[in-house]
């Protein structure tokens, strides 16, 4: 169990994104979270490494452990969560500085100062991302000048970098063509010996092709979790088959 | 699939794909407007700087720049003394607003909420507003009563009131535009929110805030009211903040006003530098300070 949410509810103001959800995050596997437009599951994935704090109005309820520890109240430094919960957004979003800085800062930020030991671990990082023989040449150039799907493994490798415990994917394809998709799902089964995925996607195939265990969330409730597999062709809640069959969604 | 119900809104009139001439006409009165107003504008901008050229021109040599003033009726005068006012006053006061002014607006564009922050945006579109011999009065004030003399010290305190707005307006404006995401990004790596603001968020806003500063750098470069009685002016070569000090405006002020034809050549000439000097400083600062990686602007 690497993570586990407890009766966790999410307000914006009066409006309840995600209520009173409890799911369990193995170790080394990939979660996949999938649901309509407006279900709650990237405001799920976002209380896991308290993004949500960032978000004005924002009150959180129940709690989130990270291998055991609580990860909400006084005592709890959100940035060091962040430190162990990393995210890659929807949208790639690499900072206006050249490739190898992109990666580098996170390293930088946690300490890492030694000149040898960053270069070192910035292509580590984005030989993992699977971009190191695309960009090795132009390390220098800035991060903007690149494609949009390398871009989005530019924001892996920055993730992966500092490396995280757990990996947060809100919907890290959805915005790439069809190679570029593949390459990030690969990506995506490679790092599952490492870390601790948690993917967000509209995409079922894509579920289905990535994850071990499925949660199915509907108006802000989290319906039915388990196995992929299980989720794909033998769905428990009415719900989860009308949605996986295209009823609606 | 059940055919679609019959509906009863009239089909769009079929029309030729050509644009109608009354359209045509309408956008050519329209791009002719334009062009006519921003031609006024750079015409009223040429005449200005062709007849400060004109007037100037002949009567910048390597004296103005290296000589003292002379008394009237000598030659080879110079402005060496205002040209070195102008820079340090010019550099005291922007030692002074630039952080006051970039903290301050990265204040109002992070946490500008509440009634503090509609009170500081509010007294600083005042201040923006405020006639510049309001500034020279108010460190007169402040520091020439005191002090019991003029000073380049408080010449260089009203130079930066005036500063401050432009700098605190430019610098929200900018940060405000540095999208969410990118705050996200930084904020996921478990970077604090300090570390974003300035190594993220400000980097990203770099090239509007430069411009920001440019401009109140311009601006207080010409600024001739605010030092007639803050820094007054002094005819030898002074870099002692606490004595007064010349600067170039104030100087061509002087003799521009003055009865004689060879101080309104150097006035002229004076004028002719200044607004040379500004807008290469302004050229080389954007040009160093321009990012490889710029996201916006």
């Amino acid at each position: 169990m690497k993570m586990r949410a407890s009766h966790l509810t999410v307000r914006y103001g009066a409006k309840v994104a995600i209520k009173d959800v409890s799911i369990d995050i193995h170790a080394n596997q990939v979660l996949a979270l999938i649901g309509p437009s407006g279900c709650g599951k990237s405001t799920f994935l976002r209380s896991l490494n308290r993004m949500n704090d960032t978000v004005p109005g924002v009150s959180v309820t129940g709690q989130v452990q990270l291998d055991g520890e609580p990860i909400y109240g006084p005592e709890v430094d959100a940035v060091l969560v962040r430190r162990r919960v990393g995210m890659v957004f929807q949208k790639s979003n690499p900072f206006p500085k050249s490739i190898f800085e992109n990666v580098a800062y996170g390293l930088r930020v946690g300490g890492l100062r030694e000149r040898g030991a960053v270069a070192d671990r910035v292509e580590q990082a984005l030989r993992h991302a699977a971009l190191w023989d695309e960009v090795k040449d132009r390390l220098h150039e800035s991060g903007l000048g690149l494609s949009g799907g390398q871009q989005q493994r530019l924001c892996i490798a920055r993730a992966l970098a500092v490396e995280p415990e757990v990996l947060l994917m809100d919907e890290p394809a959805s915005a790439l063509d069809p190679i570029a998709t593949a390459k990030v799902e690969e990506l995506v089964s490679d790092l599952r010996d490492q870390l601790t995925i948690v993917i967000v996607t509209h995409n079922m195939q894509q579920a289905a092709r990535v994850s071990q265990r499925t949660g199915f969330f509907y108006m802000g409730k989290l319906v039915e979790v388990g196995e992929t597999t299980q989720i794909f062709t033998r769905p428990k809640e009415r719900e989860t088959e009308d949605y996986i069959t295209g009823r609606f969604g | 699939m059940t055919a679609p119900a019959r509906t009863t809104v009239a089909a769009p009139t079929r029309r030729s794909p050509t644009i109608s001439s009354s359209r045509k006409a309408m956008n050519n009165v329209m791009l002719g407007l334009c062009v006519a107003a921003t031609a006024l504008t750079l015409a009223v901008l040429a005449w200005i700087f062709g007849y400060v050229l004109i007037q100037g021109a002949r009567h910048v040599n390597l004296a103005f720049f290296t000589n003292l003033p002379a008394p009237v009726g000598e030659p080879d005068g110079g402005f060496l003394n205002a040209l070195v006012g102008t820079a340090i006053m010019v550099g005291v006061a922007s030692a002074i607003a630039i952080p006051i002014g970039v903290f301050a607006g990265i204040y109002l564009a992070e946490f500008g909420v509440g009634w503090l922050a509609w009170t500081v945006r509010f007294v600083n579109d005042t201040l923006n507003a405020t006639p510049s011999i309001v500034a020279g009065l108010f460190a007169y004030t402040l520091i020439v009563l005191e002090t019991h003399r003029f000073s380049a010290f408080a010449g260089s305190v009203a130079l930066a009131v005036l500063m401050i707005p432009t700098i605190t307006r430019t610098t929200e404006e900018m940060i405000r535009l540095v999208p969410r995401a990118l705050r996200e990004g930084a904020l996921a790596l478990g970077v604090p929110e300090w570390g974003m603001t300035l190594q993220i968020v400000l980097p990203a806003a770099a090239s509007g805030v430069v411009t920001g500063i440019m401009l109140a750098v311009a601006r207080v470069s010409g600024e001739t009211a605010a030092l007639l009685f803050t820094a007054f002016n002094n005819r030898f070569l002074s870099a002692s903040l606490n004595e007064p000090m010349s600067s170039v405006p104030v100087q061509v002020y002087t003799y521009a006003i003055a009865p004689y034809e060879d101080w309104h050549h150097q006035a002229w000439a004076g004028a002719l530098v200044l607004v040379t000097l500004v807008a290469c400083f302004s050229a080389a600062v954007r040009l160093a300070t321009r990012n490889r990686h710029q996201s916006l602007t």
